[in-house]
């Protein structure tokens, strides 16, 4: 028996070529906010429409691939077995991809459904629905077919992250079409709200962080050469995690017309969600223990380590702007964007980044990529693009906050929006270069990539034995 | 009997056995009979697919499973 290692080099292409592409989109509307005249009067090319063409190639199309890619990479080495069902594996790659041609051409269209993160219209909702449940049957038919006992605590952040994304997409994208293109959503007014920020802050807590968990579960060992920090707190980090985040979601919708309880709710949830945050995170950090001088020869680990701080650090900052006292300064300012860029570049894009370059030369039977000089340059170009982007944007964002809220004697606003704007230019350029600079190291990545891939011709690798302790035995 | 269905009476209950189930899992998981069984799964990452595990066993170094 052999592991099906191809549908893993497919995606491994796709997450290099989709961060790319995800990642020049988000340069160039950061340079529209900053010259509105370069959309050029085009409609394809508004800002608007090409904003959530930016979310959805970066979470679902780079994320996406990176998650559907390491899942099954993962499952078939931990469970010693090969991938349930290799054609239908195949149908969950090309059926994202098409999913992800389709959100290229409606989005620029302007076909939206008009909800964050969930703009995509309903034939594509459909599509989405068949591609993931076939995941679920290739990812969970080969966890029950394992040649392992025990499942792999990577396998049950996998599991949760695709049980959970099913679920939020389906109750989320219930609408009634209208035409092929157009769609109204089943819920109203606070109700439409609450499922929309339920959907939100669940995408950010299950495809967002636990997928990524199992991404650090797995090759943070892998790449310290040695077996993470404490399993026993890797278990109770799984429970607590799930079952906190599900409740956090309110905190999107501070001082609006949601009731003001639900909105206490998702605060108190949102602070609580600091501890499982932070125990998974030192998991992760405390694995390094006794390895830390490999930091010094290996760039991989570096793009590991930066990325648990900067998990630390937004899962911190995070609870923080829950507090409603806290998000009346913060909320719909740039600080916003700030936190979430912590979170998408410094923690996915860092993590994903590092794993893929531990797993793509193994994909070749070897251990480091094609060039290790370039896995530094990149690790350098993207840790100082990040700093300038969340700089600009924290010191963007509280001044917006306090712009907004000062008054005059009279009682009178002291800044018009405009003058607002003003002042925010000089943090849309620096955090344009700081975009730039991180969508240049993908560029190394792809070439490094390319140049690995291309040294040989891919070999295949026989399943490991079986392996049955525990209970079992 | 009706009144005895209190919903409020019945989000309590679910939250006593929530707690407890969380703190059942901590227990399990801290339970001296799981240590061996986490240390062998611990291992998996390490696996290469030349069947090589890297020589990390001293004492210092096993996971605190």
């Amino acid at each position: 028996m052999t592991y099906n290692d191809k549908v893993v080099r497919q995606f491994v292409v796709m997450t290099v070529i989709w961060g790319i592409v995800g990642m020049l989109v988000g340069v160039i509307i950061a340079a529209q906010l900053w010259l509105p005249v370069l959309n050029f009067d085009i409609p394809w090319l508004t800002y608007s429409r090409l904003r959530p063409l930016h979310t959805n190639a970066v979470i679902f199309a780079f994320g996406g691939s990176a998650l559907i890619g390491t899942s099954f990479y993962v499952v078939q080495r931990t469970c010693h077995v090969r991938l349930f069902a290799g054609g239908l594996a195949s149908f969950v790659f090309w059926g994202w991809q098409l999913v992800i041609l389709a959100a290229a051409i409606s989005l620029p269209l302007g076909w939206t459904q008009g909800k964050e993160y969930a703009e995509l219209e309903w034939p594509i909702d459909i599509l989405i629905t068949v591609v993931w449940v076939a995941y679920a049957v290739v990812f969970f038919g080969t966890i029950i077919k394992r040649r392992v006992s025990h499942i792999y605590v990577a396998n049950w952040f996998y599991a949760a992250f695709i049980i959970t994304i099913a679920l939020l997409h389906i109750v989320n994208n219930l609408s009634l079409p209208v035409t092929m293109t157009k769609s109204y959503e089943v819920y109203t007014g606070a109700v439409d709200a609450m499922v929309q920020w339920w959907y939100g802050h669940n995408a950010v807590g299950f495809f967002l962080t636990a997928g990524f968990l199992a991404m650090m579960y797995y090759f943070v060992p892998k790449q310290a050469e040695g077996p993470v920090y404490s399993y026993r707190l890797s278990i109770v980090h799984f429970w607590a995690l799930i079952a906190i985040y599900m409740w956090a979601g309110p905190h999107h919708l501070h001082y609006t017309a949601l009731p003001d309880w639900v909105q206490s709710l998702g605060m108190v949830f949102s602070l609580i969600l600091l501890a499982p945050s932070w125990g998974g995170m030192i998991n992760g950090v405390m694995t390094l223990s006794g390895h830390w001088h490999k930091l010094r020869t290996d760039p991989v680990l570096k793009f590991m380590i930066v990325a648990l701080s900067f998990y630390g650090m937004s899962t911190f900052e995070g609870p923080m702007m829950s507090i409603k006292t806290v998000n009346a300064l913060s909320h719909y300012t740039d600080w916003t964007i700030g936190h979430v860029h912590s979170g998408a570049l410094g923690w996915v894009a860092m993590m994903t980044i590092g794993s893929l370059y531990s797993l793509t030369p193994r994909l070749m039977g070897k251990k480091v990529m094609y060039s290790v000089k370039a896995v530094d340059a990149h690790f350098w170009i993207a840790t100082i693009g990040i700093v300038l982007y969340i700089a600009s944007m924290w010191i963007a964002g509280v001044m917006q906050g306090l712009m907004w809220r000062a008054f005059n004697e009279d009682g009178t606003l002291t800044y018009t929006f405009i003058e607002t704007i003003a002042a925010t230019k000089p943090y849309y350029v620096i955090r344009l270069l700081g975009g730039t600079l991180f969508l240049a190291g993908m560029f190394i990545m792809a070439w490094n990539t390319f140049k690995t891939l291309a040294q040989s011709k891919a070999p295949e690798f026989k399943a490991a034995e079986p392996a049955i302790w525990g209970e079992h035995a | 009997m009706l009144e005895f269905f209190d919903s409020n009476l019945v989000r309590g209950v679910v939250l006593i056995l929530m707690i407890l189930a969380f703190a059942g899992i901590w227990a399990w998981a801290w339970s001296r009979n799981r240590k061996e069984v986490f240390h062998q799964a611990s291992m998996l990452p390490l696996e290469e697919d030349d069947g090589q595990v890297p020589q990390i066993d001293s004492k210092e170094e096993r996971s605190k499973e």
